[in-house]
């Protein structure tokens, strides 16, 4: 692969991309982790070092690009999207990482969330979803369960919550991949592989408030219960979960169901194949659902397709308008169509 | 047939007016007269005035659409006050802009669309050319519909189909009367319908019926006008409206910099035209992105600045509200940001297609914390090119936001335009940073402009963060400490007060000292120099400071206004400029005038309350 030769001829390192500031998250925030992963994927990216750009909005997650040493944007909140825009459209060379979180992504800059994705830039949008507001101390989010107990829902809350591997979707998005802040490993190897999609990435971090809202992920990522209600999808492998690695998913009618293997004659064969390629985004939108206690949720890359990027065509068109149209220059277009001398 | 006498009159200068049903093909009329009136080498300004329906139903006052041209043989600075000729295709244009014809003008109708029908439409309760309501004015009665009909029968084309060319007729009857040739509009039917041979005949021959009509009624009473070709300077030159000149000068700037153009927009009225245009010039590598909103369309311009494009974002009045506290982050950032707004009459929705002054406040304070940025306003339609270009020079040299105000007057108006060679414009030199570039720190600014370095992301050695936090003064890592944010409030402010020494001085129309100085900015100067120049000519000690830089206000501004007994400030607003002034310059009484009528002034109503100032002791 072109990109492997890239990464090898750059010989870059972690050590490259460590920033001078001082790390200012909670102990035990989920974003620590999600930055030393991050840190790990940038030399493997195949991207020189100052072709890298991280922008973010306002949040928890927004800090993200004080603390890694590339070219970085911190800017207004719910604006992540247009910003990284711009700046993809602009210089469509550059590597653009987009940090974000529930609040800023889903409630202020939904508009922008949703357009991004159907326009498809070439664009890594990481979305640190904690379900709750925790830069402004616990008030809950577009994502809070329904019922939940927040500063701003003493009564519990009564709004239904985005899902946004639905959302994103749903919007048309090309790539939406989901990981725990439990597992570094995974989170290296995803955010590698949302920067190679062409294409908007959407990233979905369960990742852990431990101020206001700990534990939310509970059931996905402890120890005790995770195997249980996680299931990693992987393209052309039979959807197979459970500590045993007994359970499989099947599609029953118009919905999905939890079968387990040798029960009622079902074997590996029975169970859905995953296919993350595939451009209907029906299975997609299913497994994206999938959540505890009927269902296991999807980890993995749930949805990569191919499809025209947004500036890949924009710079078609300007090469194209560059052969065919006649002005080339301001003086033409000034002395173009109708003009008199005096 | 005996032979009647046939007199030509000279004329200075004319106002005509077409008005029709929003179907009619008014702004084609009008924009065939201009170019006729061009090729005759007048000078002249034109102003269309739509309705801000779509299609509103037909024979309705609502639906009514016109175009006026003013042009003559001397300098034209507006596109008119009251028309000298009027030409009514329906009942409810005659009712909606008789009061925009002057007294003993000429008005030309369409006899066959003042129907019982038709008249109750527009309002009527009797029919007023055969009330001899109109007796003041010269009433040319033509049955244009049936005669456009007979024009073209020969040519077998449905009725229907040659009755949309009425408005040819109309336009031959006044190519007679002010001896036009049809050459360009012949150029322009056969451009326009050159797959349709039929129809470019058939537009021809009902223009010619028009002419060939005129020439025979008796209602002109023979008499035909001449306007001397005006005594422009040499040159080449092109009509122009005021967004046309703004997208140009965008990328006339752009060009000049050697930075790509990004323009990030949301479409609105009456700024869309800018977006439409950049968006055909990819050959010129310029990019144009219709945002979601305005937000996003001004975020992502911000962004693209950061990328190292020369970018702009369009809007109005309401949208400017929505872009203000992206233009925030652009003034703590220190980013190039070209934010045009072409104002329309206000607040909220309020009056899309008319024209005023009122956001100046809105551009100067419109921010939340102490967010200083540079505004421009451009004066005429072809000006929006000068003041455009300006805008992207300071933008990228000082490394700030530069809000351009026109107007919904500027920008639908037009004008003819002498063509800049781009070898003469101004140089522009953005500040980049260079790859490497020893100790470079985001914020350590040049010692006399005070701007900060352009390290664009691609570039290597300068990798950096940025945002919307306050930044430490020179390596603008984040910083809470209390007398940083002092020094860094005041180096933006500085940055901007200085952009006054990169900057031509405020130039007087006039005398430089008398007993009134009209202080004017924006679109308002055609109208202004009318005024004054009549005033002038009565022997009236009155000069004009029309002002295109509004902040930083020129140098000079202080020593200009000392010479005079006293200062007016016209504006269409309440009274925004003239508060700048008051706050800027204590010292001084500033008498104000203002119109928020969604109309320009009249250069009438100007004269008189000159001259009542001038009167009163």
């Amino acid at each position: 692969m072109t990109n492997d030769i890239k990464v090898k001829e750059l010989e870059l390192t972690k050590a490259d991309f460590v920033s001078d500031q001082m790390v200012k998250w909670c102990p035990g925030c989920g974003d620590h982790a999600i930055l030393a992963s991050f840190l790990k994927a940038l030399p493997q990216l195949g991207y020189k070092k100052e072709d890298i750009v991280v922008v973010s909005g306002i949040g928890c997650s927004s800090r993200f690009p004080y603390y890694v040493k590339t070219y970085g944007f911190h800017g207004i909140h719910g604006r992540a999207a247009p910003f990284a825009s711009g700046i993809k459209i602009a210089n469509p060379k550059l590597n653009v990482w987009m940090v974000s979180g529930d609040g800023d992504s889903l409630a202020i800059g939904g508009n922008h969330f949703i357009h991004v994705l159907r326009r498809n830039l070439d664009i890594n949008i990481m979305l640190f979803n904690n379900k709750i507001y925790g830069l402004t101390k616990g008030q809950y989010s577009p994502t809070t369960p329904l019922g939940q107990i927040t500063k701003t829902s003493p009564q519990g809350t009564i709004e239904h919550p985005f899902n946004p591997g639905e959302l994103a979707i749903g919007a048309q998005g090309t790539f939406f991949a989901r990981v725990t802040d439990t597992n570094p490993k995974m989170m290296t190897e995803i955010m590698i592989e949302a920067s190679n999609h062409k294409g908007t990435s959407l990233i979905e971090f369960l990742q852990n408030c431990v101020i206001f809202n700990n534990k939310t992920h509970k059931l996905i990522t402890a120890r005790e219960t995770k195997d249980e209600n996680q299931i990693h999808l992987e393209a052309g492998k039979p959807m197979i979960f459970g500590k045993e690695r007994d359970k499989g998913i099947i599609l029953e009618g118009t919905k999905l169901k939890v079968v387990k293997l040798g029960e009622n004659g079902i074997t590996e064969k029975s169970l859905l194949v995953h296919d993350p390629h595939e451009s209907d985004p029906g299975i997609h939108q299913m497994l994206a659902k999938m959540a505890p206690p009927e269902l296991p949720a999807a980890i993995g890359v749930i949805r990569s397709v191919d499809q025209l990027t947004y500036e890949e065509q924009v710079e078609a068109i300007i090469k194209h308008e560059k052969e065919v149209n006649p002005i080339h220059s301001v003086t033409d277009l000034l002395n173009s169509g109708k003009t008199w001398e005096i | 047939m005996t032979t009647k006498k046939k007199s030509v009159v000279d004329l200075e200068n004319v106002v005509v007016r077409f008005a029709g049903d929003s179907g009619d093909g008014m702004q084609l009329t009008g924009a065939l007269f201009s170019d006729a009136a061009a090729v005759a080498g007048n000078d002249f300004i034109t102003f269309p005035d739509y309705p801000s329906e779509i299609r509103a139903p037909q024979g309705t006052i609502a639906g009514v659409s016109g175009f006026q041209i003013h042009f003559g043989q001397k300098n034209i600075y507006t596109s008119g006050d009251l028309a000298d000729v009027l030409v009514a295709m329906n009942p409810a244009p005659l009712k909606k802009n008789l009061e925009w014809v002057k007294p003993g003008g000429t008005i030309i109708v369409d006899t066959d669309t003042f129907t019982e029908k038709a008249l109750i439409k527009a309002g009527y309760e009797s029919n007023p050319i055969a009330d001899d309501s109109l007796r003041d004015y010269n009433l040319i009665k033509a049955p244009i519909s049936s005669l456009t009909k007979n024009a073209a029968s020969e040519l077998g084309l449905d009725n229907k189909m040659v009755l949309k060319s009425r408005n040819m007729f109309a336009l031959g009857v006044m190519f007679f009367i002010f001896h036009r040739d049809f050459k360009s509009a012949d150029e322009y039917f056969e451009k326009k319908f050159k797959a349709n041979p039929l129809v470019v005949k058939s537009n021809k021959m009902v223009l010619r019926a028009g002419y060939n009509y005129a020439d025979t009624i008796e209602a002109l009473n023979r008499v035909t006008y001449n306007v001397e070709p005006a005594s422009l300077k040499k040159g080449k030159y092109r009509n122009i409206t005021g967004n046309l000149a703004t997208s140009w000068g965008l990328l006339a700037a752009s060009e000049k910099s050697g930075r790509p153009l990004y323009l990030g927009s949301y479409p609105i009225t009456p700024a869309t035209d800018i977006l439409q245009e950049i968006s055909k010039h990819k050959s010129l590598g310029a990019k144009a992105f219709q945002a979601e909103d305005e937000i996003a369309g001004v975020v992502s311009s911000i962004g693209a600045s950061f990328a190292g494009s020369m970018a702009v974002t369009t809007t109005s009045g309401p949208g400017l509200s929505l872009k203000s506290e992206a233009i925030g982050l652009a003034v703590m950032t220190e980013l190039p940001l070209v934010v045009v707004d072409v104002q329309r009459g206000g607040p909220s929705t309020g009056l899309p297609t008319k024209s005023e002054q009122s956001d100046l406040m809105q551009a100067m304070f419109g921010r939340n914390g102490e967010a200083p940025v540079v505004i421009l306003a451009a004066s005429t339609s072809s000006d929006c090119f000068f003041y455009a270009y300006e805008a992207g020079r300071i933008a990228m040299e000082h490394m700030t936001p530069v809000i351009l105000l026109t107007d919904g007057y500027l920008a639908n108006g037009s004008e003819v335009f002498k063509i800049p060679e781009m070898k003469d414009m101004p140089k522009i030199k953005p500040p980049l940073a260079k790859p490497n570039e020893p100790g470079y720190q985001p914020y350590k600014r040049d010692p006399e402009k005070l701007n900060r370095l352009w390290a664009i992301p691609g570039t290597e050695g300068l990798r950096h963060r940025i945002g919307g936090l306050e930044k430490e003064d020179g390596s603008g890592n984040v910083s809470h400490d209390p007398m940083n944010h002092q020094i860094m409030s005041d180096y933006r402010a500085e940055k901007i007060a200085r952009v006054a020494n990169y900057i031509p001085d405020q130039e007087i129309i006039g005398d430089k000292e008398g007993d009134l100085l009209v202080v004017s900015w924006g679109g308002t100067y055609g109208n202004m120099i009318e005024a004054v120049k009549a005033l002038q000519e009565d022997g009236k000690k009155v000069s004009l400071a029309h002002f295109n830089y509004i902040n930083p206000l020129p140098k000079n501004t202080k020593d200009i206004f000392k010479n005079f007994k006293k200062i007016i400030v016209p504006e269409l607003n309440l009274g925004q400029f003239v508060l700048l002034l008051r706050m800027c310059f204590p010292d001084f009484r500033f008498e104000q005038y203002n119109k928020v009528q969604g109309l320009p002034f009249m250069v009438k109503e100007l004269v008189d309350k000159f001259n009542q100032l001038l009167e009163e002791e």
